[in-house]
């Protein structure tokens, strides 16, 4: 592995004004799971490495606070999947959570390295967008906010300036809570990158929301507002019509080795169809209990 | 110009003092510098599994976290399975009574991601299993043998086929 300098900020000041001074010669550090990989094959040669997991605003942890849910940019894949809140407010996280590599990857990667590297097949970003996650960045110019769906580009590319860093995840817990799940398919069981990767949610409006990735460069948030989806009386034809409009963006690399176009797009629908039944179980099992 | 760090880690209950240059692995630092060559290095992707350690008590690839991350934490290696007569830990005997090892680069792996798997579901059934090890991969194939012997150390296996006794094999630390 190429040398770098190694820095352990310790306070979130400390990191943003190194970041910002050394600009895209710094990478962050969080799991390292991403991370390590590229500094060994050298696709990434930063001159200092920045590790955030002593920045106690970073800590990972996961609190309901004002109404919303707030996870720490440092959790992890195993603590997410297994929080008793995110399981029961954002079943569709837990459920992506819980799949994202292995046991030894999960208890490494963290949720904010999982969106900053904004690859398209990120697990945790559909049911993000689903829930309507809002990222909490500190930079020079102090802290904003920025929607989960405005923050990714492109594959590796976000909307973060120059010395920015997530320190937060915040999920909103609406007063009608929305039921979701999460699906996707790999080329094998177990540990791999996903193929397909599609979160949907129902809520008791009969709003559909469904995420999806790793069919074009970033994961899409897109809603049926018509309630076709949701409407237990609508036929298979006119569901079937409204998932042709959900899914019309999805643009799938040719050149992938994971999966060819057809299989994808093809696999996308079968997915819409199963995240869609067990978010209305869901939501019909709550309003049972 | 390379730095070179301290770090304080405790490995199989010794604490060490290490320097460590920043792009070292804690893969690297277990193996050449403290001579604990029983993590093996494989694929360096972290996709293989044969580099797994527990860090504070949780799995991880050991190729993919940095020496200097390790700084004040507990590591525990497949040397630190057995006791410290020497004698072999339950679930490493079970994987020579049930033939889990074939050519064994896998095997130190495995042995720490189903002593980690034990350690959070005491009896997990198959799929837990599967899921546990979904990290470690074998190229000879043992799968079967891995899981049985797994099974075997949790009294989960299914009667008959030899397990180990439920009732006279200690809980794995």
């Amino acid at each position: 592995m190429h040398p770098f300098t190694y820095a352990r900020p310790a306070s979130l000041a400390e990191a943003v004004a190194l970041l910002a001074e050394r600009g895209p010669d710094a990478r962050i550090l969080a799991g390292g799971t991403d991370l390590v990989i590229r500094l060994r094959d050298g696709t990434v040669a930063p001159g200092v490495v920045v590790d955030v997991k002593r920045i106690p605003e970073l800590a990972p942890g996961i609190r309901v606070e004002d109404g919303r849910l707030v996870i720490g940019a440092t959790t992890v894949m195993t603590d997410i999947a297994a929080h008793p809140v995110i399981r029961h407010h954002a079943a569709a996280l837990a459920e992506a959570a819980a799949v994202v590599g292995s046991v030894q990857i999960r208890n490494r990667a963290t949720l904010a390295g999982n969106l900053c590297n904004a690859s398209p097949a990120a697990d945790t970003a559909p049911a993000l967008l689903v829930h309507g996650a809002v990222l909490v960045v500190a930079g020079p110019g102090g802290m904003r906010r920025i929607d989960l769906d405005d923050f990714f580009v492109r594959s590796g590319v976000t909307t973060l300036a120059r010395g920015e860093l997530v320190t937060a995840v915040e999920l909103p817990i609406p007063a009608e809570r929305i039921a979701s799940a999460h699906e996707r398919r790999t080329r094998r069981r177990g540990h791999d990158l996903a193929s397909v990767t599609l979160a949907c949610g129902v809520d008791r409006s009969g709003v559909t929301r469904i995420g999806y990735g790793s069919v074009g460069p970033r994961p899409l948030l897109r809603l049926d507002e018509s309630r076709t989806l949701a409407d237990a009386g609508a036929s298979a034809d006119a569901r079937a019509a409204i998932f042709e409009t959900i899914f019309a963006d999805a643009s799938p690399s040719p050149r992938s080795m994971r999966a060819g176009p057809e299989y994808r797009l093809a696999m996308l629908r079968v997915l819409g169809r199963r995240a869609l039944a067990t978010s209305i179980a869901r939501l019909e099992a709550e309003g049972v209990a | 110009m390379t730095d070179v760090l301290p770090i304080e880690v405790t490995v199989n209950g010794r604490r060490r003092t290490v320097s460590v240059a920043p792009h070292h692995t804690l893969l690297e630092v277990l193996r050449d510098d403290l001579a604990l060559t029983g993590t093996k290095e494989c694929c360096l992707v972290g996709e293989c599994g044969a580099c797994t350690v527990l860090m504070d008590g949780r799995a991880v690839d050991a190729c993919l976290v940095l020496a200097v991350e390790a700084d004040g934490t507990g590591i525990l290696t497949v040397e630190g399975l057995a006791r410290p007569d020497g004698m072999l830990s339950p679930l490493q005997a079970a994987f020579l009574e049930k033939g889990a090892v074939q050519c064994g680069f896998c095997t130190p792996g495995q042995l720490v991601a189903a002593h980690a798997l034990l350690g959070e579901h005491p009896h997990p059934t198959r799929v837990e299993i599967e899921d546990g090890l979904a990290g470690n991969l074998c190229r000879c194939g043992c799968y079967q043998q891995i899981f049985e012997a797994v099974e075997a150390v949790a009294g989960t296996a299914e009667a008959p086929g030899g397990a180990v006794a439920p009732a006279t094999a200690e809980a794995d630390r």
